[in-house]
């Protein structure tokens, strides 16, 4: 039925989640069966120990080595685990995964994959509206040689566990933190619940050795601090050091990085590493950043609707991907070098999306390894070279940029937001602006689009001087000037269907007849290949990605010359955002659309933009064509950025 | 910081008293009808009632008339009682005593009672407790006192038990204290007219602030309940809800006027009903300053919970 190699393994996992029940013994069974067609069809694969196991969903999960398996490293095992709503859907079908001390382990997957979920139920927690269902936790805690099952423990029993052998870092710093707390008081109480130690004075020099571990100053007046009065950086290294103050066994880091600017994430990362190694912990690294996980962990699982469907060493696993889905993640990560093209794959989460692959794909360059996708780019790189071909027309029949953006600077009492902002945009051009938090970049896209009037300085459309204020421009320029704002969850009204919320900016500009504007919206709606069907539903029902789609068609409507997209990636997954960079290169080939498109994420520069404009502290650093500017950065702060990009 | 901001708070309290004390002055001009006459009755002569005007210098000008009033608002002289040729605050004094015992009592349980049922409905949320609690406070919510006040004398004082005295009655010049048993259902009414909000509320805030982040933290931790409940979560609930209490100890000094005349309860609001009654301008002039008065301060005693509570308020970043 299946060599005896697989089915030991099987048998083995199954005596280790201790469940005897006639389900197991089916999916034993499944799994078996599974483990042999997959063994088959991987025969190709050059990894020889490449293997699977079939979860009791039926989902396969790939793995790299045998690393899994029991052995005396291993301080957290989780096997098997169910989780399910209170209503009964199930969440995790069937999760298994190891830590082994001084290892971390990356879990990838994105929103609504249920890393989250899994990661918290190590701890033995559980959200509001879930519930545990079946399967094991074993926690092999240091100098004890018996496991402790932390999903059946009482709740005196693993609040004892929490914060002093299996410590939490949390995603975002400043909700973690008690505002009304001053830090040394936070990282103290975990001393005081775990009764570190045995004197006060111990319990006080441990908070400051373990604040100077992490970087921070240990003295009195830094720990009288508010969490406020701390940078974002500062305060998740707080959270670092709560986490590591009772020498724990085991970390979860639940996406610790993602508020934070890259040369802070750079830093935190660094402290996080150093940490794990020095204290010889455990960790799971959740996140949906493949390029964090490639810097930070030893090993990865990938995850995909509640089921665990590859996981291995790094190296392996993102070098020699196995399963669609995570071949499909890597696809679309981008990258700096700009190498491969994202947005060719389509976002699991969104497969009931009308989404044409012919018209989402993507221009794949020379390297590419795969027939139909160059096929399919070579049509679009004729539309490009005519695109570009009209571009040069237009540039040479009228010699005024579309837009010009000349000396604009905004200060709010000493704070200068903008010092001097100089910039052009031609037409179906992308100009990148490129900041960190604070840098201004959002102001000045306000500025430019008239929503931020206290600018001074000049912003022409064609030419024309435009009033700073957007209530004070003609509709003309207006409907020239279109914005997507960044989160797509706020920015369309909840009680609105997608179609009224089209419509608006349509009945604003005053134009056609009811019958007319409703063609134009669903225009809209196909062009960014939602469908026609969109019209009358809800924000409510639509994916992020989706709902980023309806706030990008509510821009279109008017046919704007100049989109400013502030943002519009970073609340979207990786794939998603993949697949809206793709609609937005598609769009500027079709509409001849310029377009400013503002963001963070540096790798993202060679996927979108012509040109790229570094801001930092309210000043352009670095300005020119992208390729330029990334290979030979000017200012000390560009090159600084590039280097603190995650390397994939 | 914390010093300045309570600073700036009073300097503009006192504004707004100034601006109540022009508004008050102001309408009891434009009331109608002629003190003096009211005083001395339909058949007073002309000259007795300009002797009378002159005496209690009412054919002054109106400004200098307000500067005099306010002037004695400082020393606290309130003048003198058109209808009892008294001082105001003699006539005053006890009755201020008697409303603010009423009002204090009431605070003094509707307060923590609310916070209290607050927490606990938000603790159970969704549960059959925190649906009863939700039910029967709005139910109290929308019921005006004094349906409150006649529901409690006829299950207290008349048809179903005769355990408590439906009205309060003592001898002129007894302070209320001396009958606490006559206290209980005035206390009990604006109780359960002030609970009902302050419990809605603390529910609203303390559920936002148990789906918080760092509470959850907190629980992750290793922090035992009690902890997070009440070093985590509560302190962050209750700057908002300070706010409530204060609106309800401010409608408190004035919504007293219609308990204290159904249990015919000798305070502040029966002395504003007479004194509107026989025009007695002075009185009315005076319980409306000190009315005003208690608005400000629960207010800026709520300012200063929030600042209190929020370190953000007082400590730059």
């Amino acid at each position: 039925m299946t060599t005896g190699k697989d089915k030991k393994w099987i048998l083995k996992a199954d005596a280790a989640a201790d469940s005897s029940t006639s389900a197991a013994a089916a999916s034993t069974a499944a799994a078996s069966a599974a483990g042999t067609s997959s063994a088959g069809a991987s025969a190709g694969v050059p990894s020889s120990n490449v293997k699977s196991t079939v979860s009791g969903s039926g989902a396969v999960t790939v793995h790299h080595d045998d690393a899994n398996e029991p052995n005396e490293k291993i301080v957290l095992r989780v096997t098997d685990l169910r989780i399910e709503t209170n209503a009964g859907n199930e969440i995790l079908h069937g999760v298994n995964f190891a830590l082994s001390r001084g290892e971390i382990l990356g879990l990838v997957g994105e929103s609504g994959s249920g890393k989250t979920t899994a990661g918290l139920a190590c701890m033995g927690h559980f959200r509001e509206g879930l519930k545990f269902a079946s399967g094991s936790v074993s926690l092999w805690p240091r100098g004890d040689d018996t496991a402790v099952e932390v999903v059946e423990l009482d709740e005196v029993a693993v609040r004892f566990l929490r914060g002093s052998r299996i410590a939490y870092i949390p995603q975002d710093p400043a909700l973690s933190l008690n505002p009304a707390m001053r830090v040394g008081e936070q990282v103290r109480e975990v001393l005081d619940i775990h009764k570190f130690g045995t004197s006060d004075a111990e319990r006080a020099a441990r908070v400051s050795e373990v604040l100077e571990d992490v970087g921070l100053p240990g003295d009195k007046a830094y720990q009288k601090r508010w969490p406020h009065q701390l940078s974002g950086g500062q305060q998740q290294r707080i959270g670092i050091a709560m986490a590591f103050a009772m020498y724990p066994d085991v970390l979860i880091l639940d996406e610790p990085t993602t508020g934070l600017d890259v040369s802070t994430q750079a830093v935190v990362l660094d402290t996080i590493r150093q940490m794990t190694v020095a204290n010889n912990v455990a960790g799971l690294y959740i996140t949906h950043d493949l390029a964090v996980i490639k810097d930070i962990s030893d090993r990865v699982a990938v995850m995909l609707r509640g089921d665990l469907v590859e996981e291995g060493p790094v190296k392996a696993v993102l070098e020699n991907p196995q399963h669609d889905y995570t071949k499909m993640l890597m696809a679309a990560v981008p990258d700096l070098a700009g190498r491969k093209t994202i947005g060719d794959g389509v976002a699991p989460s969104e497969t009931e999306e009308p989404v044409n692959a012919g018209i989402t794909h993507i221009l794949q360059s020379g390297d590419s390894d795969s027939g139909a996708a160059s096929a399919s780019g070579a049509g679009e790189t004729g539309g490009r070279a005519a695109a570009t071909g009209e571009r040069n027309a237009g540039t040479t029949s009228a010699a005024v940029p579309l837009l010009q953006v000349t000396d604009v600077a905004l200060a709010y009492g000493k704070a200068q937001i903008l010092d001097g902002i100089n910039m052009t945009l031609e037409p179906g051009d992308c100009t990148l602006l490129l900041g960190e938090s604070g840098s201004g970049k959002t102001t000045l896209s306000r500025c430019v689009a008239g929503l931020n009037d206290d600018y001074s300085g000049a912003v022409k459309l064609r030419g024309q001087e435009l009033a700073r204020s957007t209530r004070k421009r003609t509709n003309e320029q207006r409907v020239g000037i279109q914005y997507v704002f960044q989160s797509p969850f706020s920015s369309l009204n909840p009680r609105r269907s997608i179609g009224q919320s089209l419509t608006v900016p349509l009945e604003m500009s005053g134009e056609g007849t009811a019958a007319s504007r409703k063609a134009k919206v669903e225009e809209a709606l196909d062009a960014v290949r939602l469908g026609r069907s969109f019209f009358h539903r809800r924000p409510g029902d639509l994916s992020g990605g989706e709902r980023q789609r309806a706030a990008i068609a509510r821009a279109l409507v008017n046919e704007p010359s100049v989109l400013v997209c502030d943002e519009i990636t970073s609340a979207l997954d990786v794939s998603v955002q993949a697949s809206i960079i793709a609609l937005l290169r598609t769009l500027r080939a079709e509409h001849h659309l310029a377009m400013l498109f503002v963001t963070h994420n540096i790798a993202l520069a060679r996927h979108i933009a012509d040109n790229l404009a570094v801001l930092n502290k309210g000043k352009i650093v670095d300005y020119g064509p992208t390729a330029e500017v990334l290979e030979n950065p000017k200012h000390e702060y560009t090159r600084s950025l590039i280097a603190d990009v995650p390397k994939f | 910081m914390f010093a300045k901001v309570i600073g700036r708070r009073l300097i503009l309290s006192a504004f707004i008293l100034l601006a109540v004390s022009l508004i008050v002055f102001g309408a009891t001009l434009l009331l109608p009808g002629d003190a003096a006459r009211a005083i001395l009755g339909q058949q007073a002569t002309p000259e007795r009632i300009a002797a009378l005007n002159e005496q209690l210098g009412l054919n002054q000008p109106a400004w200098q008339r307000y500067f005099s009033w306010l002037g004695g608002l400082f020393v606290g002289d309130f003048g003198t009682s058109t209808a009892s040729g008294g001082p105001v605050s003699e006539l005053l004094s006890q009755r201020v005593w008697a409303s603010f015992i009423l009002m204090a009592a009431a605070a003094v349980i509707s307060v923590p009672v609310g916070i209290g049922l607050g927490v606990y409905s938000a603790l159970h949320r969704g549960g059959r407790r925190d649906q009863a609690l939700t039910g029967i406070s709005l139910v109290l919510a929308a019921m005006p006192e004094f349906v409150i006040g006649i529901a409690l004398i006829a299950i207290f004082a008349t048809s179903v038990f005769q355990i408590l005295p439906a009205v309060t009655l003592a001898p002129p010049g007894d302070p209320v204290w001396m009958r606490p048993e006559q206290l209980i259902l005035p206390t009990l009414t604006l109780v359960l007219v002030v609970t009902p909000y302050i419990v809605r509320m603390m529910r609203a805030t303390m559920i936002e602030v148990l789906d918080s982040g760092f509470v959850e933290m907190a629980r992750l931790k290793g922090v035992p309940e009690t902890r997070v409940i009440f070093r985590h979560a509560v302190p962050h609930a209750l700057g908002p809800v300070a706010q409530v209490v204060a609106i309800q100890l401010a409608w408190l000094a004035g919504g007293v006027v219609v308990v204290e005349f159904l249990f015919r309860y000798p305070g502040l609001g029966q002395a504003l009903i007479d004194a509107v009654t026989y025009r007695d301008v002075q009185v009315v002039q005076a319980i409306s300053m000190l009315v005003a008065a208690v608005y400000v301060v629960v207010n800026l005693a709520a300012d200063i919970v929030g600042i209190l509570t929020n370190p953000k308020l007082r400590s730059a970043a």
